[in-house]
């Protein structure tokens, strides 16, 4: 039985139930490798994109990487914890032209309507004097094998973030695989 | 309720009492995702912790998996299960044989929860019990194209303590 709602969050503060906002979504198209959310507004304090994807590549999970404000130059670097259900790793990279999100979304081969799952952060996007930093925890299980990560990304860059590109490395994003873009509003 | 509200909370429980499970049912397809915040304790008397896990609605037959990451302390161990039908692992709990007022912590996310693909969830589960303890990341599968209606937290063999609460949002997408 779903318990009564509690009055003290419901109240009368309508503007705290807004201050997470839903900015925009995207799918995958099937014939295309990228996701890209653009003309992010500055009006909130932190963004958050939660996802399930899948690529159409003839292999059981591929990576991904993320891109902010199209810039494709080495102003990246990141990290990553993972476990793949035996071993434990951990791996980091610098001056890198994307931030990396590796092995966490399911191929073809992997079972039939399995999804990987992600969310990322990116806290104090629109700052003007603070280089950016991203975390992700992605996943996927596909009853047997598959993998559970966090990883951090950088981006050298202190310009407002106005733009973010979601790129399957290998192969394109399935019709469904979807995106969705939230922003969270400060006091 | 303000109409559009994006992260809205649908029902929240805090026992009374040991119970078994928490339960949730009847959920609103209308969102796109569904998480739940949990600050639980285990009622075994004994010292460290007891896995959680977690059924989706009602299901009985082997079709949950997972595959987890942890740190104790001293080492990073990572696990996996197939095939099971007692649930997805969600939470290492915390058992009251610790403390009275000692609780750990689980955000479980359960993404395209109505939606036409197998279920992928994950879950961040943090117990620590000064000078013991789990920091546990989770991704769970429930091989069901089915919408989800029903969730089942299960406490452990022992169930959950009184002060046990969770609280179920849904977040809507535009």
């Amino acid at each position: 039985m779903i318990g009564a709602l509690v009055a003290g969050i419901t109240g009368s503060g309508g503007a705290s139930l807004s201050s997470y906002e839903s900015i925009a979504t995207a799918t995958g198209t099937g014939s295309s490798n990228t996701i890209t959310f653009s003309s992010i507004p500055s009006t909130f304090k932190h963004l958050q994109i939660r996802y399930i994807g899948r690529t159409d590549n003839s292999a059981t999970s591929r990576n991904y990487y993320i891109r902010l404000n199209s810039d494709s130059g080495a102003n990246y670097a990141y990290h990553r914890l993972y476990g793949d259900g035996s071993t434990t790793g951990a791996e980091g990279y610098a001056s890198q032209t994307e931030a990396y999100c590796f092995s966490s979304m399911p191929g073809a081969l992997a079972g039939t309507n399995t999804m990987g799952v992600a969310i990322t952060d990116l806290l104090d996007y629109s700052s003007s004097t603070k280089n950016k930093t991203l975390r992700t925890f992605h996943a996927f299980d596909n009853n047997g094998s598959g993998n559970v990560n966090i990883s951090s990304g950088l981006w050298i860059n202190t310009a407002a973030v106005t733009s973010i590109t979601i790129v399957m490395a290998t192969g394109n994003w399935t019709t469904s695989s979807t995106f969705a873009l939230y922003g969270i509003k400060e006091a | 309720m303000p109409a559009g509200a994006t992260y809205e909370p649908l029902a929240t429980t805090t026992l009374t009492g040991t119970q078994a499970t928490i339960d949730f049912n009847s959920i609103s397809g209308s969102y796109t995702d569904l998480v739940i915040s949990l600050y639980a304790q285990n009622a075994a008397a004994s010292t460290g912790t007891r896995t959680g896990l977690m059924k989706l609605n009602s299901d009985s037959g082997t079709n949950y998996s997972y595959t987890t990451i942890n740190g104790n302390g001293t080492a990073a161990a990572s696990t996996r299960a197939s095939s099971q039908s007692g649930g997805i692992f969600y939470a290492e709990l915390v058992r009251a044989g610790n403390g009275a007022n000692m609780f750990g912590f689980a955000r479980i996310s359960l993404f395209n929860y109505a939606g036409s693909t197998n279920k992928t969830i994950l879950s961040e589960s943090s117990a620590d019990i000064n000078g013991s303890g789990f920091v546990t990341r989770i991704v769970g599968l429930w091989r069901s194209t089915s919408a989800i209606t029903s969730i089942s937290l299960i406490g452990g063999s022992e169930g959950f303590t009184a002060g046990t609460t969770a609280t179920l949002y849904g977040i809507k997408a535009a």
